[in-house]
């Protein structure tokens, strides 16, 4: 597959899992095709990164689910609290750990998982929707988080194979296999699709992290996390998310980001990046 | 060589006091200063400690303060955020998070200023403070003490007090226990009949009056305030040499 098939299988109001961990192995060629679409009022769930923030900046979404947006080197995505503090999206606040809850619970087909994360503190005032549960075993009451079904699940791989298998070589894969189970598709790009058996070349058995009976398609992307890192394969690019970051100044900046980086083929963004002549 | 010891030296070591008896449990500090002060218990007084490089190993020996990436680690053990979530459930973690805002009761906000539904100002959002704080010891840090930080009411409880989690039920009290709040004046705490905050010591020269101008809200004051204990040599020697040659901790709390 390439970029613009994945886009071609999403719809306007889905609900879009995008997994990776803030500024870290975020599947960005996906979502810069995303921005180059007609696609519009997505709800994002995420640990979120460049990825929620350039949806924001781009108008792509109705609602954000997260447990917080950042860009770890520069501890505040500006794109995203542009859009928070101008009402532009609603937003689902949680824990960090309410939300693997959440994607665990829709992962195993059950309506919540109880949980201490929430109780006492502004998670149940700012989601009101939100409801505790008495233990039937003794005296506790939970805070029930109910699950995070997602429609499509995007995320990004050091390897995959060509039929959804996906390999993870670096020290975290994060929560990218509970998001691929708890979409109904999900579609993997890697930084290079290996042939059958090709795996154990790369490393151990134990880095095969996502199993192709929960994935459904395969775009191979080098650089597909880019200006995110994707270690062991590269380290962030610091110099490109600052003039992401940057970018949020004003619309003309924004706008030029944009003309830059997004609105062009992704063999264009490698050429510039130089990583391919 | 105590006697020279800097405001940030002497704040580490009142971050490293916090995890004092903590024992055999993930210290997990967030920032410069609180850093220093796990990896410097773990290396003296709290040796069964358990530490990690930020990202997702546990050492067996502590990296410099802004090692780069590729730096040669002793790995332990394996702490991805997956494993690191289990951990906060169960328990055995004692968090040292920053505050934006703070108040007496030690409600943390890190979330945003102004109301949440359209924020003047949007933060980081809750992060994992509202966990942290019903499941296992948490400390905080504030570098820079102010009446803006420590205030009377927070706008978006992130990291839950005593009072909250008392209206909140006992399953939010069992395993909460908000331990020490560590600022470049002084360390507080919550050992009061109500849990309010208490100075708990204050640093050398720092007066009762001037933390509580600093204070948006009364702080409970003992009968006799001690002074916050000053690093000895060999701890000295440590954050100089081995934790924090550097000198990283300076930018986060200027030398007076």
């Amino acid at each position: 597959m390439t970029e613009e098939d994945v886009v071609a299988e999403l719809r306007d109001g889905m609900t879009i899992g995008i997994a990776g961990w803030g500024s870290r192995r975020k599947p960005m060629s996906i979502v810069r095709a995303i921005l180059r679409s007609d696609l519009k009022d997505l709800t994002v769930v995420a640990y979120g990164g460049p990825d929620v923030g350039m949806l924001c900046a781009a108008g792509k979404l109705r609602k954000a689910v997260y447990g917080f947006v950042s860009l770890d080197s520069i501890p505040l995505e500006p794109h995203f609290r542009a859009a928070r503090q101008n009402g532009t999206i609603d937003a689902m606040e949680l824990d960090e750990g309410m939300l693997q809850w959440g994607l665990r619970a829709a992962a195993m087909r059950v309506d919540f998982l109880p949980c201490r994360a929430g109780l006492g503190s502004a998670i149940t005032e700012i989601n009101p929707a939100l409801a505790t549960v008495r233990s039937p075993y003794g005296e506790d009451e939970y805070l029930a988080m109910p699950a995070l079904t997602l429609d499509v699940a995007l995320l990004h791989a050091n390897r995959a194979d060509a039929r959804g298998n996906a390999q993870y070589l670096g020290p975290d894969w994060y929560f990218d296999d509970l998001f691929a189970m708890a979409a109904e598709k999900t579609f993997v790009s890697c930084e290079r699709i290996v042939e059958p058996g090709g795996f154990l070349a790369e490393g151990s058995e134990s880095t095969i992290r996502i199993n192709r009976m929960f994935t459904s398609g395969v775009v191979e992307a080098p650089y597909g996390a880019h200006f995110t890192h994707c270690v062991p394969d590269y380290q962030r690019d610091e110099a490109i998310q600052k003039e992401y970051a940057d970018s949020a100044k004003s619309p003309e900046a924004w706008a030029e980001f944009r003309a830059k980086y997004i609105d062009i083929p992704e063999a264009e963004y490698r050429r510039l990046i130089g990583v391919q002549s | 060589m105590s006697s020279e010891a800097t405001l940030s030296e002497i704040c580490a070591i009142a971050c490293a006091e916090a995890w004092r008896g903590s024992g055999e449990v993930l210290a997990s500090p967030i920032g410069t200063i609180p850093t220093i002060g796990a990896r410097l218990a773990a290396l003296t007084f709290e040796p069964d400690l358990v530490y990690g490089d930020g990202d997702a190993v546990q050492l067996g020996a502590p990296l410099p303060i802004g090692a780069p990436p590729d730096a040669e680690k002793v790995v332990e053990a394996w702490l991805p955020f997956g494993k690191m979530f289990d951990i906060v459930q169960s328990g055995k973690r004692h968090v040292m998070m920053g505050a934006t805002q703070i108040d007496r009761f030690g409600n943390q906000n890190i979330a945003c200023i102004g109301p949440w539904a359209k924020p003047k100002a949007q933060l980081l959002g809750v992060r994992g403070a509202p966990g942290n704080t019903v499941n296992h010891p948490t400390s905080y840090w504030v570098p820079a003490h102010g009446p803006r930080v420590f205030v009377e009411q927070v706008d978006c409880v992130s990291g839950v007090g005593y009072d909250r989690a008392d209206a909140a039920g006992a399953t939010a009290v069992r395993f909460h226990h908000i331990h020490h709040v560590v600022s470049n004046k002084g360390v507080f705490d919550f050992e009061t009949p109500d849990h309010s905050m208490r100075i708990r010591s204050l640093h050398p020269g720092v007066t009762v009056d001037e933390v509580q101008e600093l204070t948006s809200f009364e702080l409970v004051v003992p009968d006799d305030v001690p002074e916050s204990r000053l690093p000895t040599d060999e701890e000295l020697q440590l954050i100089r040499e081995v934790l924090d040659p550097a000198n990283a901790r300076a930018a986060e709390v200027p030398d007076a």
